[in-house]
């Protein structure tokens, strides 16, 4: 169980499980491949034959649409065949277990999962059971992990900052829940980023946040200054009005990202969210559609990094 | 039957007794005198000590006969050197009637292995909400009342439950954790629950429970026997209480004393358990906790849980180790660790239980019940699928190469398992 499960005997991705534990090779080798990709998406023909004859299916056990529409449309423009299952709607309901369904089709000849499922862990658990020529991608799974979201973050500030090592990143919000804050923080620390911090209220922050390596602030004033990045992350309704948090104004207020707040970062930061956003929660709208958002060019980057993910591991 | 155990190295872990020696035993008892053998048990380079004491092992009857039956757990306790056993009540239908009580006593005595002393429910259903009929259940068979893995949140309740057990002088066996800040984690709230994306279960579900229960220990003067200490502010709490005085004891179940949260590594769900495997500085407290007697025994806490149910992403996984065939190797694993006398290694899985348990056994002298293991200490053997006769093979020891083989068990006076 110690060695790596994500890399086979050769030191190459196998599975994409996680951005921990990956060299800092892997993920400039896909942020590389991804930039090689992004003018595939530019041109008038979107296609490349890399995956032609593989087959992708998107295996979602909790819905959702945007992250499942990207990664069909990273695997069509590879000319592989997807095939898309909305799991949470069939085969567990009637009682099935995670891993019939996944022999079920690994039967029917795939050679990727795209993965996303409620509990953290799950793709390990599937990665350690599938065929050696099959490939596990974690699409996100549970508060653990959403990799090709964080190479996604990672590719976008590389884009508009060329260089990690300079760099003060701060991510903002619900980090307890958060998949998307865990990979992105991962990827950064590897990709050797002096500084990345979290900011949020102690409820929505994890035990012993230090120990990923971030600095931990609980004022968003404090926090912000001087960041070269902010990402935003999504606050859940079901999060707003409990325990955790008393009211979605009340987090607009001490954590919402507006104009003002942001004018305590570098001058020339960028602001980043993994969307859906909450306008108005955890960000305002002028903000939102302002000159430093990056919000929109990240979905566009999202294609060509799963694109590279995607043709890495069927490559190997 | 006479049996005569020859030239065995004889621990005694109650009187500290450990000599090169022959046991002798006739009509179920071990005999200050010898006789004529009907059988001679040739123990040389072997330790014959007290059968093991288990305080916690689920026989799964009834009610989960699909993840393991009497008789395979049965076979399992004395495979494993233990030959007297307490169940905790969450069977299903839980132990909350004389009726199951007397059934589970009477399946068990039929068998001929292992004594079986069941753990009644301190509430119906484990519910929390009304009592049992204790001195019924007293009077079925049951040596104590417990909550099992459902701890009691109403604290009113709780505390008449305690009055109540008290007023007939029964034990009452709780674990410490409160329902509110335990609900819905999987895994110790720390360093590895928050890489790992895991719900947590924070140190202080334990220690805010225990500060409750030594309250009400106070109040009540009840004998509290707190299963399963996790933390190690847990260890010192009890370790203050029995200085104070306090009617109290405590167990370890002994996955807690070798493995950390670290060892959950990629989602290992046979690290998934109850209480949680908690940090290193919480497990080395348990482990010297068990040393210096503060904690006052191990226990298996033996849960078989089919290969389906663990077979699932952590969080879904059922909480759970088979421990039956490990405590004895465990527990000395433990032992050498920390370089203990085996006599004192052997107490805490024998005649420390006994007295919590209240029996007389746990000992080897003139008179005492002939309830004996024999093993072979530094015998090595892997642990695999196919080497347990639990039905449960769910273990983190899977694939380690532990050291200690029980070679024979004898209860009552029979030999009822040999290598």
């Amino acid at each position: 169980m110690s060695s790596n499960p994500q890399l086979n005997a050769n030191g190459e991705l196998q599975h994409l499980l996680s951005t921990e534990g990956l060299p800092r090779e892997i993920l400039l080798q896909i942020l590389d491949t991804a930039e090689s990709f992004a003018g595939v998406t530019e041109r008038e023909v979107k296609k490349v034959p890399l995956m032609r004859g593989k087959s992708v299916f998107n295996l979602f056990f909790e819905p959702s649409t945007r992250t499942r529409t990207t990664f069909e449309i990273a695997a069509k423009r590879l000319s592989a065949d997807v095939i898309n299952l909305n799991v949470a709607a069939s085969s567990q309901s009637k009682g099935e277990s995670l891993l019939d369904t996944v022999a079920n089709l690994s039967a029917m000849q795939a050679d990727v999962f795209v993965v996303r499922h409620a509990s953290s862990g799950a793709p390990y658990l599937i990665a350690r059971h599938v065929k050696p020529h099959e490939h596990v991608i974690n699409a996100g799974d549970g508060r653990h992990a959403h990799p090709t979201q964080g190479l996604l973050d990672l590719y976008t500030i590389r884009h508009y900052k060329k260089d990690f090592s300079r760099l003060t990143v701060a991510i903002v919000g619900d980090v307890l829940h958060s998949r998307v804050a865990r990979s992105l923080i991962h990827g950064l620390t590897t990709l050797g980023v002096p500084e990345v911090r979290v900011i949020g209220p102690q409820t929505l922050l994890p035990a012993g946040a230090e120990a990923l390596g971030v600095r931990v602030f609980h004022d968003m004033r404090a926090g912000i200054k001087g960041c070269d990045v902010v990402v935003m992350l999504r606050l859940q309704n079901e999060r707003m009005n409990g325990a955790l948090l008393p009211s979605a104004q009340e987090f607009f207020k001490h954590y919402g990202l507006t104009t003002d707040k942001l004018a305590l970062a570098s001058p020339d930061a960028i602001v980043m969210h993994p969307g859906p956003m909450n306008r108005g929660v955890e960000i305002d709208s002028p903000v939102a559609d302002g000159p430093h958002s990056v919000i929109l060019p990240q979905v566009t980057y999202g294609i060509a990094v799963r694109m590279a993910v995607m043709s890495i591991v069927a490559g190997n | 039957m006479k049996i005569l155990i020859r030239g065995g190295r004889v621990i005694d872990p109650a009187s500290g007794r450990d000599e090169v020696g022959d046991v002798f035993i006739s009509d179920g008892r071990i005999s200050g005198s010898k006789g004529k053998a009907e059988r001679t048990i040739d123990a040389r380079g072997l330790v014959v000590a007290p059968g093991l004491i288990d305080l916690a092992a689920r026989l799964r009857e009834p009610g989960y006969e699909y993840k393991a039956t009497l008789e395979s757990e049965m076979d399992a306790a004395v495979a494993g050197g233990v030959t007297s056993l307490a169940c905790p009540p969450d069977t299903d239908p839980p132990l909350d009637e004389p009726g199951l009580v007397d059934m589970l006593r009477r399946r068990s005595k039929v068998l001929e292995r292992a004594r079986v002393y069941p753990i009644g429910a301190l509430t119906v259903k484990l519910a929390g909400e009304r009592l049992t009929e204790m001195a019924e259940l007293a009077e079925a068979g049951c040596v104590a009342f417990s909550q099992a893995n459902a701890p009691l949140a109403d604290t009113q309740v709780l505390w008449r439950a305690m009055q109540y057990a008290g007023t007939f002088g029964f034990p009452v066996w709780l674990r410490a954790e409160d329902r509110w800040l335990a609900h819905g984690g999987v895994a110790h709230d720390g360093e590895v629950a928050t890489r790992l994306g895991l719900p947590g279960i924070p140190a202080f579900a334990e220690t805010i429970a225990l500060g409750t229960l030594l309250q009400l220990v106070r109040a009540t003067g009840t004998r509290v026997h707190f299963c399963r200490l996790s933390t190690a502010t847990g260890v010192e709490m009890i370790r203050a209480a029995k200085k104070e005085g306090l009617p109290v004891s405590c167990d370890v179940g002994i996955h807690h004393v070798h493995l950390s949260e670290m060892d959950l590594g990629y989602y290992d769900s046979h690290c998934r358990l109850e209480p949680p495997l908690r940090s290193q500085r919480d497990r080395e407290a348990l482990a010297a906790g068990l040393a210096d007697g503060t904690i006052d025994c191990a226990v298996s806490d033996h849960t078989p849980v089919d290969e389906d149910q663990k077979q699932m992403p952590f969080a879904e996984a059922e909480p759970g180790a088979t421990g039956l065939e490990l405590l004895l190797p465990l527990a000395l694993k433990w032992g050498a660790e920390r370089k203990l006398p085996l006599a004192t290694t052997l107490a805490r899985v024998t005649c420390d239980p006994a007295r919590i348990l209240g029996v007389q056994s746990g000992r080897i002298d003139a008179g005492a019940r002939a309830d004996l293991v024999v093993f072979d200490p530094a015998q090595h053997w892997r642990v695999v699928p196919e080497a347990l006769k639990s039905q449960g093979k769910n273990t983190p020891f899977l694939g380690y190469e532990l050291a200690g083989r029980v070679r024979t068990t004898i209860v009552a006076g029979n030999v009822v398992y040999e290598a």
